[in-house]
């Protein structure tokens, strides 16, 4: 019950917000109406997460209830670990957002009042994307997100903004399309052998053809690879994150992306596991391509919203990397990237974007010096883009490792490549600092104003979990473990056997779902 | 009352006629014989009104008594469950799908007539021309608009088609099929031609339907000949002895499947029989065109896959693969087609098109099953019933934004509509996402009972087909949406004009009916699934 509240919440707010007057006059009580409604949220999700018995393991906070009898779909939510951890990012992200997005410039006769109200909506949508144990449930709720975003970037985006609301659009509803070929699939599969069912629990179980399996899995699979993204599907996501507004960019690749990755974690791997390990050589390939490519196309942008996007091409290709290695450390180590990543990449977002609403421009050239008039702007890009590359002491690094640590025991090559992506990382954020920031100051941004105290407000819980989270990574870790463990377990592969176990058990150790051998020391062996 | 109902009994001379079990058929057109008089007897000043308000009424009675037969049918136990009962001599089958169909039918009637009725969109005057035998342009045209005169025969005409259709989709012969077609048919020919603005590609419309709808009836009729030559009877169930023995020729009776194929292929716009489509619903009065595209595709889908089913079911391995052809050539060539298309009603006319093809893919499934299942059957008639709601309620829309020269339809003049009127916009574009299959709109679950029809039937690259070429058609829906939201109006944008209650009744009835089906399509999948399959 406590999850439908949770993921009605944002949906109250976005009523209310809708049914408020529209005019000027009425624009600051409608944000605060829309900050208190996620506020709330944000309180839920802490209170469930208290109510988590995070030893226990396995969907707690369940809920069940028939929906569509004829088709065997239930309106089921439940949460793991991972799934709550997507949940808090959610609800932390989401008024950061809002708070950054406070004096955004709409256009002409767009009211404040949709715009906030469907940022709530998408909020409602991804807690229940992200709580959904029915795989039908989660089709329709995954497929409903694209409605808030495909107008939050048409209606409210820069130049360009059809063109890239509508190919979001068509990009992502034709992997929808195809997973729902997969949902058809399932329906029929699970009738023939019985009762039709949708259930997490039921289909976990089932026994279906290797090749049906396989198509099956390839259906979710395009599906997730073209949200998350993964190369090569991924050309729509700079062409959207470059028009979006930076609160829009924030909700769909921070939150809504990670419902890809997430997707493969509990849909895929948990539903076809056989499958998923069958694809997991192509999966490896794509995603350390994705990785490079990411990383070298981002070093080449001048658009610095789009650069941020094509970094999250390249993390995303970590994350995936993770989850296709099938082992305990880099499963874990992935579904804190998505947690970090989330964080990482917001702040790069809303501090690019505070910089390019001041400039009137996105191009790189058309900064320089700004940390001589702007030094607290200057202090906050310049730490959410180490977090980005992985700096060590902030959190993405520890994820970044596990992920690597992980996939070396499974794949030498692959992990060495993948490793290659963390020397172009520091390429692309410090030469992007550093045409920015430093140097002679341009003459356009001598009267750049400095993050005003919203501003900071706004950022600071960003940045203050990216760096806690860096240092104490364990409550996380904690609680996502359990939940790794089951479906690292369900795919069978398991971790491989050290072949030479006095070398490697140093990065076992690190591996940190051992909790006497938790990361931090990592980090202080560092 | 019930042995009554049951009995089939030859020995009696005089033939037995089930009044009660086709009384909502027998209401229907018994309304629209007693509107010829009204329409002769009645004083002009008051006819439109008295018109309007019989037909409503009739319609109203005959769905309460289609609810009432309905809930009597008798199950039929068989290898698979069926409800229901030949009727009229076994001239007619009232079954759980036809009755259904009926139901439908109706809904889709009673929500076109109010469009029918609507009279305060041009000036006090219906969307009908005032006197047909004037030529376009002419004085007396002009004298007949002065006189504010209106032909107020259109709405016997629509209760005349539905009664057709009624009759159509639940024949249990060749040849009182053939009697459904043609009454649903002439009706349609003659609506079309009346539209009171732009009368030349009206009139252009109808002859072409006209022409082109004659043709298919010869080809269907021909197939009926051939059939009666193979099984030496006009009865669906004969045939089906005939089909499953393998008596005869066997050229004869692919010849007879071919033939009666085109026909009905042509009724439901499927291509290579979709050309007149286009023009048809472009120059139609709207009204009218959304009366045809709800009702003619339901009836003709129900016949069509009754005739398949009952009469060529011990074929199927000889239908199956040509209407795998037909099913996606309808759904590229109807989504393709609609991208390039400049004009709201073209655009929704190829829209039809593709959406003939994806009915078809759960038509080529061919999934009869007993069990707890969704059957091809099923799916389709909850398809139809979405796919219906969602048309009528977009073409109410396009009857609302006009501008001097009445209806304007070209896409560009609805640019802004978004700004103009949220409402309208806000439930075109629902409409539009429920026709692309976005989930929580009934076209999702349509789309995915009929895909889930089509893969239990073994047809699972057909369903990757239509999930593809769903994706193509998605983008010239989504196409309108960011004309209307997205983009900044040419001049001074589009105008709204304000209707009357009735057009905005079925706007919303239809945003209403596409969100709940849905959202709770539960109930209604319910039904469609009890129906059960076709008794012969």
């Amino acid at each position: 019950m406590i999850l439908s509240v949770l993921a009605a919440t944002p949906l109250v707010g976005a009523l209310v917000v809708t049914l408020m007057p529209r005019t000027a006059a009425a624009a600051r009580s409608v944000k605060v109406v829309a900050l208190a409604s996620s506020l709330v949220a944000l309180a839920l999700a802490l209170y469930v997460t208290s109510q988590f018995d995070v030893g226990a393991g396995g969907y707690q906070l369940t809920e069940q209830h028939e929906w569509i009898g004829a088709l065997g779909v239930h309106y089921a939510l439940g949460v793991n670990g991972i799934g709550l951890t997507l949940v808090l990012l959610t609800t932390v992200l989401v008024p950061i957002v809002l708070l950054a997005a406070w004096e955004d410039r709409l256009p002409a006769s767009r009211s404040v009042n949709s715009y906030l109200a469907w940022m709530l909506v998408l909020e409602a949508l991804a807690i229940g994307v992200f709580c959904a144990t029915d795989a039908f449930l989660f089709y329709v709720l995954f497929e409903a997100t694209l409605i808030p975003i495909y107008f939050l970037i048409g209606s409210y985006g820069g130049a360009g903004r059809t063109y890239a609301a509508v190919k979001f659009l068509i990009y992502n509803l034709v992997g929808g399309l195809l997973m729902l070929a997969s949902i058809v699939g399932l329906y029929v599969v699970t009738a023939r052998a019985g009762d039709p069912t949708y259930l997490l629990s039921d289909l976990s179980g089932l026994d279906v053809g290797t090749t049906t399996e396989r198509l099956l899995f390839l259906g979710f699979m395009a599906a997730f690879a073209i949200k998350a993204p993964l190369f090569p599907f991924h050309t729509w996501l700079p062409d959207a994150a470059g028009t979006a507004t930076p609160a829009t960019s924030v909700l769909m690749v921070s939150i809504i992306d990670k419902v890809g990755t997430f997707g493969m974690l509990r849909w895929c791997l948990e539903l076809f596991p056989g499958a998923s390990e069958w694809a997991s050589p192509v999966v490896i390939t794509l995603a350390v391509v994705s990785i490079l490519y990411g990383a070298l196309l981002a070093i080449g942008q001048d658009d610095v919203r789009r650069l941020v996007a094509f970094t999250s091409v390249s993390h995303f290709g970590f994350i995936i990397l993770g989850i296709f290695t099938f082992t305990h450390t880099a499963t874990a180590g992935s579904t804190l990237y998505m947690f970090n990543h989330g964080l990482s990449t917001a702040a790069l977002f809303l501090v690019t974007g505070m910089m390019v609403a001041r400039r009137g421009s996105a191009s790189i050239s058309d900064f320089g010096g700004v940390q001589k008039v702007a030094p607290v702007l200057a202090g906050i890009l310049l730490l959410a883009g180490l977090s980005s590359l992985s700096l060590p002491g902030l959190a993405p690094f520890v994820s970044e490792f596990m992920v690597l640590a992980g996939t070396f025991t499974r794949s030498v090559p692959a992990a060495v490549l993948a490793t290659l992506g963390i020397v172009l990382a520091a390429l692309y954020i410090l030469i992007m600092y550093q045409r920015t920031m430093t140097g002679p100051l341009q003459p356009e941004v001598a009267h750049l104003r400095d993050l005003d105290h919203r501003e900071v407000a706004a950022l600071a819980p960003a940045v203050v979990l990216i760096v806690g989270l860096g240092f104490f990574p364990q409550p996380m870790l904690d609680l996502v473990n359990p939940a790794v463990d089951e479906v690292v377990t369900h795919v069978g592969v398991g971790d491989p056997p050290p072949r030479t176990p006095a070398e490697l058990g140093g990065l076992t150790g690190a591996g940190a779902y051992v909790p006497e051998h938790g990361p931090h020391e990592t980090e202080g062996g560092h | 009352m019930a042995t009554l109902l049951l009995a089939d009994r030859p020995d009696i001379a005089a033939p037995t006629i089930e009044w009660s079990l086709l009384s909502p058929l027998l209401v229907v057109a018994g309304v629209a014989m007693v509107a010829v008089l009204v329409e002769t007897f009645w004083p002009r000043r008051t006819r439109f009104t008295a018109q309007a308000v019989l037909a409503g009424l009739g319609l109203l009675a005959a769905l309460l008594d289609t609810a009432r037969v309905y809930v009597s049918l008798d199950r039929v136990d068989g290898d698979v469950v069926g409800r229901g009962t030949p009727v009229a001599e076994g001239a007619v089958t009232v079954d759980g799908p036809g009755v259904l169909t009926w139901g439908l039918l109706l809904v889709f009637a009673l929500l076109s007539l109010a469009l029918f009725a609507e009279r305060r969109l041009d000036g006090g005057l219906s969307a009908f021309t005032g006197r047909a035998v004037d030529p376009p342009g002419s004085a007396g045209e002009a004298e007949a608009t002065r006189l504010r005169l209106e032909h107020t025969e259109t709405f016997p005409l629509l209760l005349f088609a539905l009664a057709g259709m009624m009759l159509f989709a639940s024949a249990n012969d060749l040849v009182t099929m053939f009697v459904g077609l043609e009454v649903m048919s002439l009706p349609l020919y003659l609506l079309c031609g009346l539209a009171r603005r732009r009368r030349l590609i009206s009139q252009e419309a109808s002859l072409k339907y006209f022409l082109l709808g004659a043709f298919s009836s010869v080809f269907f009729l021909y197939g009926v000949a051939l059939a009666y030559g193979y099984a030496g009877s006009f009865r669906l169930a004969d045939i089906d002895t005939a089909v499953t023995s393998r008596t005869g020729g066997e050229h004869l009776l692919l010849a007879a499947i071919g033939l009666i194929s085109v026909g009905m292929l042509f009724k439901v716009g499927a291509v290579p029989f979709h050309q007149w489509t286009p023009d048809v619903y472009q120059g139609a009065p709207t009204p009218v065109t959304a009366f045809m595209a709800a009702g003619t595709k339901a009836a003709a889908f129900i016949a069509f896959t009754r005739v398949l089913f009952v009469a060529f079911g011990g074929a199927s391995w000889d239908w199956r693969p040509l209407l795998w052809v037909v099913a996606l050539l309808t759904m590229v060539v109807g989504s393709l087609v609609a991208i390039a298309q400049t004009d709201v009603k073209r655009m929704l006319a190829y829209s039809s098109v593709a959406h003939a093809g994806f009915l078809l893919v759960g038509l080529a499934g061919a999934y009869v099953a007993d069990s707890e299942r969704i059957t091809s059957v099923s799916g389709l008639l909850f398809y139809l019933g979405v796919y219906g709601v969602s048309s009528i309620g977009a073409f109410a829309v396009v009857t609302v934004v006009r501008d001097a020269g009445g209806e304007t339809t070209h896409l560009s003049r609805w640019a802004g509509l978004g700004k103009e009127s949220p409402f309208l916009a806000g439930s075109f574009a629902l409409f539009m996402l429920s026709f692309a299959g976005i989930p929580l709109t009934g076209g999702f679950i349509g789309k995915w009972s009929v895909f889930s029809a089509a893969w239990s039937g073994g047809y699972g690259a057909l369903v990757v087909a239509g999930v593809l070429t769903s994706a193509v058609a998605a983008y010239f829906y989504v196409r309108v949406i960011v004309l209307m939201f997205f983009t900044d109006p040419v001049g001074d944008g589009p105008t709204v004009a304000l209707p009357s209650v009735l057009t905005t009744v079925v706007i919303a009835a239809a945003a209403a009916g596409t969100l709940v089906l849905g959202i709770l399509p539960g109930p209604v999948l319910d039904l469609a699934q009890h129906a059960g399959t076709f008794v012969r």
